[in-house]
């Protein structure tokens, strides 16, 4: 366990006790609520489907020819319709974050890198995770690394499109690696 | 179109929590702080109000839909007209804008703008995880949705495609949490050096902690009017009240996902020049094209022609990063200079010690930016945030800072006109008022 996630544990609740402490005539109580929404990924579904075949695709323009690496059903630069796109499963690391904090679904994970990819000849770019081989722990090294020296490292580097095995219809079910 | 006046202003105290109070409670004293500026009983200016605009961001927060009627309701001024705006972190500023047009439409002469934020009501992780819903839940937000997250990415560009530093960066959060040890609505003045801001705990490479703005809770609001409406509440309250002019309003947007975000080129203002960006590929994720926008059209309806004849910014510092990029955007400097502009002192007070040094003693403070604190000092309960903003600009321009902070040392001498932005996440809608001293 890193550093900051011994943090978080540390204060897990802790707003909650604060407010108690500081305000004891005022009734704070935990209301739970959760939600099982049914959702529809409607006309981008396809780009999901593929993702089980270890395809990617993206969108093209009709008419103008544009291209978007995340599917979408019209076209930003001309609003005519779009077709799908099969993309390389090479592309280029745009720029990267490694995230050491985040929201309480991710909390468990950090850290992680996010990275946007941009592909051949595609106009617009991707955002997904970048996996490592945990022995390396390259998250770790890039935390503590000079951050001038870490985009050297990592900016226009060569990233491989990776699918899961058992895939959850999730964008998740995509993941890049180093070459 | 009818002329636009700011004539008063409240905010309440932002920090971490306020359980002793309820989000209408805390918009109400706002709107006391407002009767009590104007010399006013509150039910003289609940007579005089003609409707208003609510400002919140998020009824995950609030755990309550239609927060807004309950404070319509709270406040007397049903049943007055009033609806509620709601564009992410842009949400107070785009509120003050929907506010101009009650009145510069003529459909109104006396609006209320209102805005209030809960975020003590979830720990920091699970308002982390709200925020983040405010990005493509299909595409965005599964990945690892972290707002700091996307920021990092795009500061990582801009330090990549200009050399911007995470020094540079650290002294934002000097400049501001120094500030705010002057405003006492301020949720976190601090001293920092650059060493405390860079070993605070790593957020997302290369933003620390205090790269960061927290979460508030906090209301504020602002009353707007129109030469008819000015001239009743100074019957009203028999006294004459110093007005502050909107002369120009902008806004602009920009794709919901970073990763749709073009590359093409920049949009020049009007004395700039397409050379100097030959080869920059714009916005890309490095710059905010929506705050170029904004800034623009703002400009250009304000009649500015230098942006340096604008004397002071309370702009939308979310990240000591997104300061930075915001310079750039509203042009004053050119794009890849911000950090420069940091270094340069530019946007520092010219009479408060940073125990930094700058370059040139003179330029110290040629166009002070976040006098007050901005977000990263003074908090950012999201709703109220924008609002926020207007009141400090307000009382800048009314030179009235001595009387509502107790103290003029963020008083800007020379204040005559005065620029507000709001931003949304990622840069998605962005909105920048600019305001004039009568």
């Amino acid at each position: 366990m890193n550093a900051i996630n011994k943090n978080i544990k540390k204060t897990k609740s802790n707003l909650l006790d604060k407010i108690r402490g500081k305000y004891p005539d005022i009734i704070v109580k935990i209301d739970p609520y959760h939600i099982d929404y049914i959702n529809s990924y409607a006309e981008d579904s396809l780009f999901f489907q593929k993702l089980q075949e270890g395809k990617l695709m993206g969108s093209k323009c009709e008419n103008c020819s544009y291209t978007f690496a995340t599917p979408r059903g019209y076209c930003t630069e001309c609003g005519a319709p779009t077709e799908w796109l099969e993309l390389p499963l090479e592309g280029k690391i745009h720029t990267f974050t490694v995230c050491n904090f985040g929201g309480e679904e991710f909390l468990k994970e950090c850290p992680y890198i996010l990275i946007l990819v941009e592909f051949k000849n595609i106009n617009r770019a991707f955002l997904s995770r970048l996996t490592t081989d945990k022995k390396k722990n390259l998250e770790n090294e890039l935390l503590k690394m000079n951050q001038r020296e870490a985009s050297k490292l990592m900016i226009g580097r060569t990233v491989k499109a990776q699918f899961k095995k058992n895939c959850e219809n999730k964008i998740t079910d995509v993941y890049f690696v180093l070459k | 179109m009818k002329n636009v006046y700011m004539i008063s202003g409240g905010v309440t105290k932002f920090q971490k929590a306020h359980p002793n109070k309820s989000f209408r409670k805390m918009v109400k004293e706002a709107f006391d702080y407002i009767c009590k500026d104007l010399d006013m009983e509150p039910k003289q200016l609940i007579n005089c109000i003609d409707g208003s605009v609510a400002s919140y961001f998020s009824d995950h927060f609030a755990k309550q839909l239609m927060a807004g009627i309950m404070i319509q309701d709270f406040l007397g001024l049903c049943p007055k007209p009033s609806f509620r705006t709601e564009g992410g972190g842009a949400t107070g500023g785009l509120c003050f804008q929907n506010a101009w047009k009650e009145i510069a439409s003529g459909r109104m002469d006396i609006c209320l703008a209102y805005g209030f934020e809960t975020m003590s009501r979830v720990e920091t992780w699970k308002g982390n995880e709200f925020i983040a819903l405010a990005s493509d839940t299909n595409f965005d937000f599964p990945v690892g949705g972290f707002y700091s997250g996307y920021y990092a990415m795009m500061v990582r560009r801009h330090m990549y495609e200009f050399g911007t530093t995470i020094e540079q960066m650290a002294k934002v959060s000097i400049k501001n949490h120094k500030n705010a040890m002057y405003n006492p609505y301020a949720q976190h003045p601090a001293e920092l050096t650059i060493a405390d801001v860079r070993n605070s705990e790593m957020v997302a490479t290369p933003l620390t902690r205090l790269d960061i703005c927290t979460m508030s809770d906090g209301a504020a609001a602002c009353l707007l009017v129109n030469e008819k409406g000015l001239k009743k509440i100074e019957k009203i309250c028999g006294k004459s009240i110093k007005a502050v002019k909107i002369i120009g309003i902008g806004s602009g947007t920009d794709t919901m996902r970073l990763s749709d975000r073009p590359r093409g080129k920049v949009i020049l203002l009007p004395w700039e020049d397409e050379k100097t960006y030959k080869n920059l590929e714009y916005p890309g994720v490095h710059s905010f094209r929506a705050g170029r926008v904004a800034a623009k059209s703002a400009y250009e309806m304000a009649k500015i022609e230098n942006p340096f004849s604008v004397n002071f910014v309370e702009l939308h510092d979310a990240y000591t990063s997104s300061e930075i990029q915001t310079y750039e955007d509203m042009g004053l400097c050119q794009y890849g200079q911000g950090g420069n502009f940091v270094d340069e002192g530019y946007a520092f007070m010219p009479n408060i010690d940073y125990k930094l040094i700058f370059p040139n003693k003179n330029d110290r403070g040629l166009i002070p930016v976040n006098p007050s604190g901005g977000l990263l000092a003074c908090g950012h309960p999201v709703g109220a945030t924008g609002l926020m903003q207007a009141v400090f600009a307000f009382w800048q321009l009314q030179h009235s800072i001595n009387k509502h902070f107790g103290n003029d040392t963020l008083q800007v001498r020379n204040a005559k006109k005065g620029a507000i932005h709001s931003h949304a996440g990622t840069g998605t809608y962005v909105t920048v008022t600019i305001m004039e001293a009568c």
